[in-house]
């Protein structure tokens, strides 16, 4: 059944697939926002081990979640993975280096004869927290503001800046977007402590945390919109495939979207419930309603970025050499056969929920840390 | 240390993904392994109620904790690796390549991260035959994630399943179930996984040896060695079997390669294997006589040719004869096949300038002739060799490949006996008092992770300088930097994962010392 249809239309479904594991992974550095937290919110060793145990379980998921992005890009849109990758090489490697330290801190921070000491695994995981999140955040901004590459006719990529993808700093816009990231996973991470752990002192600490999170992601954010749609587009005719600059195109695209539309108010507002609910009823389930959320704001952030004929990775260089979803994707062979696959996807999102939901039955407490026989 | 500072940017670039990879590959097989030997022992402990198998799987359980984690870490950069350094190639082959590394993340790395979480702080939250289910189906997902990079590993190998489409100038995916089921993808990961199931009942070996060495936790280590010795010895002799059936592919698909394994420079019909030998030459002189190259050998007669073609008497290619042709038996000469490859690189450079130039007749009349049955038999095939000028540079290391395929196949035949010897000590005799065979299964350790890394460089030295084999040679594969950078990046990536892999190592060793929790 998949067969029939279009290669345009697969390609469409494949940019909705990145779109919603980029979205995901967002929501999910609620991880990253944490472990930036653990001094702030943990003062004694038992709070900490405490904090970093209810981190603990979840943080194989953030990192399969971009582990899985970069496999899909690759699959589904090859001319991306090519370019952004070996192009803008120091961005994704300091990326790389922020993920690498994270993945075994967790394990080893509490092993006798760790080598290095608890306290440098648990500098790893601040700076995995800060670093991942905001070059991240960073690096999808060049999908709005664009990079400095040139394709040649056998599609191999030239970059025009010796900063090798460092320069997307200078970009305020793109900053901008780093730095959301980083404040809403904070905002996130603090939810998410309210959320699972039972212990009055971090749950009290996090709460009166939370408002110089939230402020900050509210801040930043709105200037990161604000500036989104009222700046030029890079356009592509889908006729011809010549790419050109449109005015305020990210706002056009809002509006001819409604659904886009839609979908991002109420992500938007979702955060915001999340954070009021907490803040002012006094609530605990606030990270119920501002995760989701999130998820459909950022989700909508993509959709933008690719849909309505939007070159989803501008060019600044050559402006023809920008790419779209359509001359960046793969065969229409394979997106079938990738469509396929990935009709497993809510199998796999439904076992994950099941046994999350058996995990997370009880709140975490500091008696089950001395009951456990694995700890972080 | 100058002449590093003289390698190109290729040789960073190569220098850098060996790094990465040698040292990823340093933490898998384990994690393949004892995964199942884990769901074994708390299987047994469901079955049985007895708390001396739980307090078993849960010691084996931590040692592969802490594998686990460093495994990850270095996964991750591997697969950014093909993007940051290898982009040509990523475009080139990313239609099909792409497929399988991505699959693996949807099907196989959500099932390890989940279960694995269950697996470790489950125990006290999910029933025990739900948590039992976690950890068999850990162990089916790290297996699983094997398959996929395997099978993309293996197209590289013997690219099928796939043609050359001209206006993108890259191979597009045509039939995924050939890319899947192709030989060598099948022998590749069959092999590699059962090589890390023995690796890791080596390692259970091994370590439950020390205790009875230090006479510690006697009646724990003999139940371990018990399931070990079982589960290893059947893998071996599997293993030798999935070796064999890779070496037939590699005869088939990679003749180059397997002259290299052999040291073999003249063929002839009913080759002998060398089973042990001296090399003489490090170069690759192309002059050598056959027996000459050797200072001594001890050939086994003939089987070579039984163990490539399943026939004593077969042509075994030679060095020589895969460079200037063998008309008798049918070998095209190697320079044949970089005209041929040129031929076929000038068309595609003339479809792009009359497609350019708007020239639509031309550019069709090329088009059809590029996509034809014909041209990709006779002309598209040889691609890669277009690239080259030399007949020598065709020619992988020798001696690397040579010397790292007869330590993996000696080691193979040693491990079978080894899980033999033991099973039979521990059920006819008191292995206790056996010390020397304790002393030897703990130095067997090392053997197992030096076989299994001597596998992949045969794999991928031996199939040097190809990336993707006679269709893309490893130099136009590479990213374009500088090649200060990747130098920087390799160094850093030396300093970071050698301070991890000590920290790794010396936390392992203190939970061994520590010993299973009472
Ligand atoms: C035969 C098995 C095998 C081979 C050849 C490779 N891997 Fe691997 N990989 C595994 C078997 C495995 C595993 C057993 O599934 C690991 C090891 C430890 C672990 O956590 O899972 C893993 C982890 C792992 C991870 C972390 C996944 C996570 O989030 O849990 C990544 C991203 C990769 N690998 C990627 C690669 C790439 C790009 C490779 C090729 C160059 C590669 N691996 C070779
Ligand atoms: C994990 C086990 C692996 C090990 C230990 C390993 C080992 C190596 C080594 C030693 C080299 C350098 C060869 C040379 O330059 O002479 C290399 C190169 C390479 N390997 Fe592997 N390899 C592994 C897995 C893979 C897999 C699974 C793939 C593909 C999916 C792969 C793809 C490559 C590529 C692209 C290069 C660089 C190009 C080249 O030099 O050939 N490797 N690998
Ligand atoms: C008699 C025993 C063995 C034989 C005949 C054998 C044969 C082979 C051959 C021919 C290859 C190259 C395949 C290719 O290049 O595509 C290979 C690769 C490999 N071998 Fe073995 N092998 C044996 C034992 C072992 C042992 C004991 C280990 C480790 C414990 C091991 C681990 C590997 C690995 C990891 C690879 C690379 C993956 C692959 O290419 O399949 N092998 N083996």
């Amino acid at each position: 059944m998949l067969e029939n249809l279009s290669h345009l239309a697969l390609q469409h479904y494949w940019w909705v697939i990145i779109s919603l594991l980029g979205a995901l992974f967002v929501f999910l550095t609620f991880v990253q926002g944490g472990q930036t937290l653990i001094y702030t919110i943990g003062k004694t060793e038992g709070e900490k081990t405490l904090l970093l145990n209810t981190l603990g379980r979840k943080w194989e998921f953030t990192f399969t979640t971009l582990v899985t992005f970069g496999g899909a890009f690759f699959a589904s849109f090859p001319l991306f993975y090519a370019t952004s990758f070996g192009g803008a090489y120091w961005v994704w490697l300091l990326i790389l280096v922020a993920f690498i330290i994270q993945a075994v801190s967790y394990e080893f921070r509490k092993k006798p004869a760790n080598f290095l000491g608890a306290k440098t695994y648990e500098i790893f995981l601040v700076i995995n927290g800060v670093a991942g999140t905001i070059l991240i955040g960073t690096a999808v901004g060049t999908f709005f503001n664009g990079a400095e590459f040139i394709l040649n006719d056998m599609n191999q990529v030239l970059w025009q800046n010796s900063a090798r993808g460092l320069e997307a700093v200078l970009n305020i816009h793109n900053v901008a977007l780093g730095a959301t990231v980083f404040f809403l996973a904070r905002t996130l991470g603090l939810l998410y402590f309210i959320y699972t752990i039972d212990d009055e002192t971090i749950v009290n600490r996090s709460r009166k945390r939370l408002i110089y999170c939230a402020l900050p992601f509210l801040v930043v954010f709105l200037f990161f919109v604000i500036f989104l749609f009222l700046k030029d587009g890079f356009a592509v005719n889908s006729e011809t495939g010549v790419i050109s600059v449109e005015p305020y195109k990210y706002w056009n695209n809002l509006i001819q979207m409604p659904l886009a539309l839609v979908i991002f108010l109420l992500g938007v507002v979702g955060v915001l419930w999340g954070i009021i609910t907490v803040l002012f009823r006094n609530r605990d389930n606030g990270f119920l309603f501002a995760g989701p959320g999130a998820v459909l704001t950022v989700f909508v952030l993509f959709i933008l970025a690719g849909f309505n004929n939007t070159s989803f990775y501008p060019s600044l260089s050559d402006m023809q050499s920008s790419l779209t979803i359509q001359n960046a994707s793969s065969s229409r062979f394979t997106l079938v056969v990738m469509s396929y696959v990935s009709l497993i996807i809510p199998f796999v999102f439904a076992y994950i929920y099941y046994f999350w939901r058996a995990m997370n039955r009880k709140k975490i407490t500091d008696e089950e840390m001395n009951n456990e026989s694995h700890v972080y | 240390m100058i002449e590093l500072a003289d390698l190109s940017l290729v040789s960073w670039s190569r220098a850098q993904f060996a790094l990465t990879a040698m040292y990823h590959w340093l933490f898998v097989p384990l994690t393949l392994g004892i995964t199942f030997i884990i769901a074994f022992m708390e299987t047994i402990y469901v079955r049985t109620g007895n708390e001396e198998w739980k307090r078993m799987t849960k010691f084996w359980m931590t040692l592969f904790g802490i594998n686990f984690a460093i495994g990850v870490a270095t996964g991750i950069i591997l697969e950014f690796e093909f993007g940051t350094n290898w982009s040509a190639y990523s475009w080139f082959v990313g239609d099909i390549f792409g497929a399988p590394l991505a699959i693996e993340g949807m099907l196989a790395f959500f099932m390890e991260s989940t279960f694995i979480a269950i697996m470790f702080f489950g125990w006290n939250k999910v029933s025990k035959k739900v948590h039992l289910l976690a950890t068999w189906l850990t162990a089916v997902g790290a297996n699983l994630s094997a398959l996929w990079i395997l099978v993309a590993n293996g197209w590289m190998q013997d690219p099928v399943g796939m043609f050359f489409n001209p206006d993108t100038a890259r191979n597009e995916m045509q039939n995924f179930w050939e890319v899947l089921f192709s030989q060598v993808a099948v022998d590749k990961w069959l092999h590699t996984t059962s090589s890390g199931f023995v690796l890791a009942s080596i390692f259970v070996i091994g370590i439950s040896s020390w205790f009875l060495l230090k006479k510690r936790e006697v009646s724990l280590a003999k139940k371990s060695i018990l399931v070990a010795a079982v589960f290893g010895l059947i893998s071996s002799i599997y293993l030798v079997g999935t070796g064999d059936s890779s070496a037939k592919s590699v005869a088939v698909t990679q003749p180059m390669k397997l002259a290299a394994m052999e040291g073999l420079y003249n063929g002839e019909e009913g080759t002998g294997l060398v089973a042990i030998g001296l090399l003489k030459d490090a170069n690759t002189d192309r002059s050598s006589e056959p027996l000459s190259n050797f200072y001594v050998k001890m050939e086994i007669p003939k089987f070579l040719s039984f163990l490539a073609f399943a026939d004593w008497n077969a042509f075994v290619p030679g060095i020589n004869d895969l460079l200037e042709g063998n008309e008798e038996q049918g070998i095209m000469a190697a320079t044949e096949k970089i005209e041929r490859g040129k031929v076929a690189i000038r068309k595609l450079s003339e479809f792009k300038e009359a497609k350019k130039n708007g020239n639509e007749a031309i550019a069709r009349a090329l088009r059809d002739e590029l996509t034809s049955e014909q041209f990709k038999e006779e002309y598209f095939s040889y691609f890669g060799y277009g690239y080259f000028t030399d007949v020598k540079d065709l020619i992988p290391n020798i001696p690397l490949t040579f010397y790292s395929f007869h330590i993996m196949v000696a080691l193979g035949f040693l491990f079978v006996a080894l899980f033999a010897l033991s099973l039979f000590l521990l059920l006819k005799k008191d292995i206790t008092r056996w010390r020397w065979f304790l002393r030897f299964a703990v130095l067997a350790i090392p053997l197992a992770y030096i076989a299994s890394m001597s596998g992949w460089v045969v794999a991928e030295v031996g199939r040097q300088p190809w990336v993707v084999q006679d269709l893309m040679p490893t130099m136009a594969g590479v990213t374009r930097i500088s090649s200060g950078s990747v130098k920087l990046t390799f160094w850093l990536f030396v300093v970071l994962f050698t301070i991890l892999l000590i920290a790794e190592l010396k936390i392992m060793f203190r939970q061994i010392k520590i010993g299973p929790k009472h």
